[in-house]
């Protein structure tokens, strides 16, 4: 039977298990629309910004680990789209965005709503396509939940011209598919394993640094596993956390720009760096010349162009962190040989010594609000469980900070690109695919303004989410580094003419609360947690001038920090 | 170092703009680019001349080779090769330089493929040094136009790229 492209493009989201579409309608995708109200299959989440369908969908996938999938319009659709697929991008996040677009004869020829979609998104997907006929559609649609979902993930776009929603053709959904050009690496080399194992063995003061990959990989037990079997102190980076307890001893916390001290110095000072599923950010390695000076590197990373990209490795291991970390633990379960334990010992007793200074210490006297201080009772009152999105930052540090996550997928940020109003639409996502878990989205009042009509979002599907506004009333960042950088010129930080936070929630159907004092931040966060089926907004006014701490001046080395 | 980069890439609109726009995004930058089908017509092939040190040119390597569309590449001067690139000259042929010309293109086993009272049009293949001395041995007042393809290469002997 003979279906329309509109059919056949719901019946594949079907086919691969796709539950939730976040989109917004537009005169290119009225055909897929019709089609979507016509079934029950696949639910659209009807956003109020492109944008916002982008991090909804993010959110989502960072969550479950499943592709997210977002259907736009064409031309402004289409780009409004752009930052959230560049922030997927960025932290290699699975989605499928399906664009509309002019109909084919149209293209080229500046068609109302028309703009060159593929050719904007290309610098910022794994990969893209233009569906010209609508017997490539199926196969299409294929291969994009396919490079989507494999190897290194990413987010990939199908821009289909209205022509082709409405053409016929019979429905076929290939079962499975083979690309000559895209065949990514899962195991790693054995003999690569084997040269990373005798080092890794011959280490005195080695370092375990894991990333997002590890997470992506969902292999935080058997990582768990390999950190466990060697006692090593291990650190994670900003995408990396809950890969292993944050509250586990053996954690030294998060490395780079604000990471702790205790981790920072032992990246500086250690003999063996194990380098799993991360990608050297700058915000990691501050300046790349004074970086790790003392270490021989083992990198394990599926991407073969995340390693010598800017730090060069001593063994590199091309392959899926889980299957690579399966075969070590084996072999160190089985290995005679041990780690060393008395070069251990005292490496831990310098570790030790390093987390004495106690870094993320702040004033706990203060007649002000302090933004950790929320944090830490966030993270008590939640019992570590819940699912934090958050925007960019002074709160994303802080978060990234005081709340200890014990399991993968509960943080979920904007890493790679930063992306100012990612934290609410992510949440909404993230409470759509887990609606019986916490969400709570940890935001400033600079960041949430940027997508804030998401509230509306909320209201519409019944997603409670909590939000924690630090409200400073400023871009505390970039006040933080215009303090210590520019003199305290405070150029364009200060955030004025902010909403009456409270009003604004209401107003949008939501409950509003404004908490001032440091008495009352532990009350209002159980009172809002408790209401389990409202949305609350919860603007807590700051101390204005907090900074973070510690923290990697740009430029500086590891071991050159700014303590409190 | 000039590297030879030689690209076997699905032969789909889009696929060359890739590959450009990664250099661009990237700041690797190409000395020439050539491509064109193979003789399979599903594939294109494409020869690209760069240059950057060793860790800048594994990185490209690296790059290029993840981009969907790249079925195969290989570094061609990792190994021995030959290159060939074809250049059209419009050459004054006036006076002295009607015979002068038609004399170089006689040494440098050039042909003149088009003629008229004032002008040659002469073909030369070769590597880049050999057009660039046919250049300079012609004489810049006496070349008015110059076309070259750019650079195309292959592996010696059974060293072939293949999908």
């Amino acid at each position: 039977m003979e279906l329309t492209g509109a059919e056949i493009l719901v019946r594949c989201l079907k086919e691969e298990g796709v539950k939730h579409v976040f989109g917004y309608p537009g005169g290119a995708v009225l055909n897929i629309y019709d089609t979507l109200n016509a079934q029950e299959d696949v639910d659209h989440i009807l956003v109020r910004h492109e944008q916002g369908a982008t991090h909804a969908a993010d959110g989502y996938a960072r969550a479950t680990g499943k592709p997210g999938v977002v259907l736009v319009t064409s031309g402004p659709g289409a780009t409004n789209a752009v930052t959230g697929i560049a922030t997927a991008f960025m932290d290699s996040i699975p989605m499928v965005i399906i664009t509309g677009q002019v109909p084919t004869h149209a293209i080229g020829s500046d068609a109302f709503q028309e703009v060159d979609a593929i050719g904007i998104t290309r610098p910022c997907v794994k990969h893209n396509f233009l569906v010209k006929d609508v017997s490539d559609l199926a196969l299409t649609i294929k291969k994009a939940f396919h490079v989507a979902t494999t190897g290194r993930p990413g987010p990939v776009v199908v821009d289909v011209p209205k022509d082709v929603t409405i053409a016929r053709y019979p429905f076929e959904y290939p079962k499975k598919i083979e690309m000559r050009s895209y065949k990514p690496a899962s195991k790693g080399h054995t003999g690569q394993i084997r040269k990373a194992m005798d080092m890794i063995l011959e280490a005195r003061k080695p370092m375990i640094y894991s990333g997002g990959g590890v997470v992506l990989d969902k292999s935080h037990e058997v990582f768990t596993e390999f950190c466990r079997l060697l006692g090593y102190p291990v650190t994670n980076t900003l995408m990396g956390l809950g890969a292993f307890p944050g509250s586990d001893p053996q954690f030294v916390g998060m490395l780079g720009m604000h990471g702790t001290y205790e981790a920072n110095m032992g990246m500086h000072h250690c003999d063996v760096l194990i380098a799993i599923g991360a990608r050297f950010d700058d915000r990691v390695t501050g300046n790349i010349e004074k970086f790790c000076p003392h270490a021989r590197i083992v990198h394990i990373d599926i991407d073969p162009a995340s390693i010598a990209k800017t730090v060069k490795v001593d063994v590199p291991i091309v392959g899926a962190v889980g299957p690579v970390l399966k075969q070590m633990n084996r072999m160190l379960r089985e290995s005679e040989r041990k780690p060393d334990e008395q070069a251990l010992r005292e490496w831990w007793k310098q570790m030790e010594e390093w987390r004495a200074t106690d870094c993320l210490r702040y004033d706990r006297s203060s007649k002000r609000i302090k933004p950790q201080y929320v944090m830490e009772e966030l993270y008590r009152i939640t019992g570590g469980k819940a699912y934090v999105t958050s925007d960019v930052g002074q709160h994303q540090m802080w978060a990234a900070q005081f709340y200890k996550f014990d399991l993968p997928n509960r943080w979920i940020n904007s890493g790679g690109l930063g992306t100012m109003g990612f934290g609410l639409p992510a949440a909404l996502g993230v409470k759509l695919a887990l609606p019986d878990e916490e969400v709570v989205c940890v935001t400033g009042e600079a960041s949430i303004i940027m997508c804030i009509q998401e509230l509306s979002t909320a209201l519409q599907y019944g997603l409670p989410v909590k939000v924690i506004n630090l409200n400073n009333g400023y871009m505390g960042m970039v006040r933080q580094w215009q303090e210590f950088f520019f003199q305290k010129r405070y150029s364009m930080s200060y955030m004025e003419a902010l909403p009456d936070f409270v009003k604004l929630a209401e107003s949008f159907g939501h409950v509003g609360m404004k908490i001032e004092k440091p008495g009352d931040v532990t009350g209002a966060l159980e009172e809002a947690m408790a209401m389990k089926d409202r949305l609350v907004f919860m603007d807590f006014i700051t101390d204005p001038e907090e900074n973070v701490y510690p923290m990697i001046p740009a430029g500086a080395g590891q071991n050159e920090m700014i303590l409190v | 170092m000039r590297h030879i980069l030689s690209i076997l890439l699905e032969n789909e609109s889009g696929a060359l703009s890739r590959v450009a726009g990664l250099f661009s995004a990237r700041g690797y930058n190409i000395e020439s680019l050539t491509v064109a089908p193979t003789e399979d017509p599903s594939l294109s092939r494409m020869t690209l001349v760069t240059s950057g040190s060793d860790e800048v040119i594994e990185q490209i390597m690296k790059q290029v080779n993840k981009l969907i569309d790249v079925v195969k590449l290989v570094l061609l001067t990792e190994s021995d090769h030959i290159e060939r690139e074809l250049m059209l000259v419009k050459t004054q042929a006036r006076g002295e330089a009607r015979e002068e010309v038609k004399r170089l293109a006689d040494i440098f086993r050039a042909r003149i493929i088009d003629v008229d009272e004032g002008t040659y049009t002469v073909e030369v293949t070769g590597t880049g040094q050999k057009l660039d001395a046919f250049l300079q041995a012609v004489g810049e007042v006496n070349v008015i136009e110059v076309v070259r393809t750019g650079l195309s290469g292959i592996g010696r002997g059974d060293n072939a790229l293949r999908a």
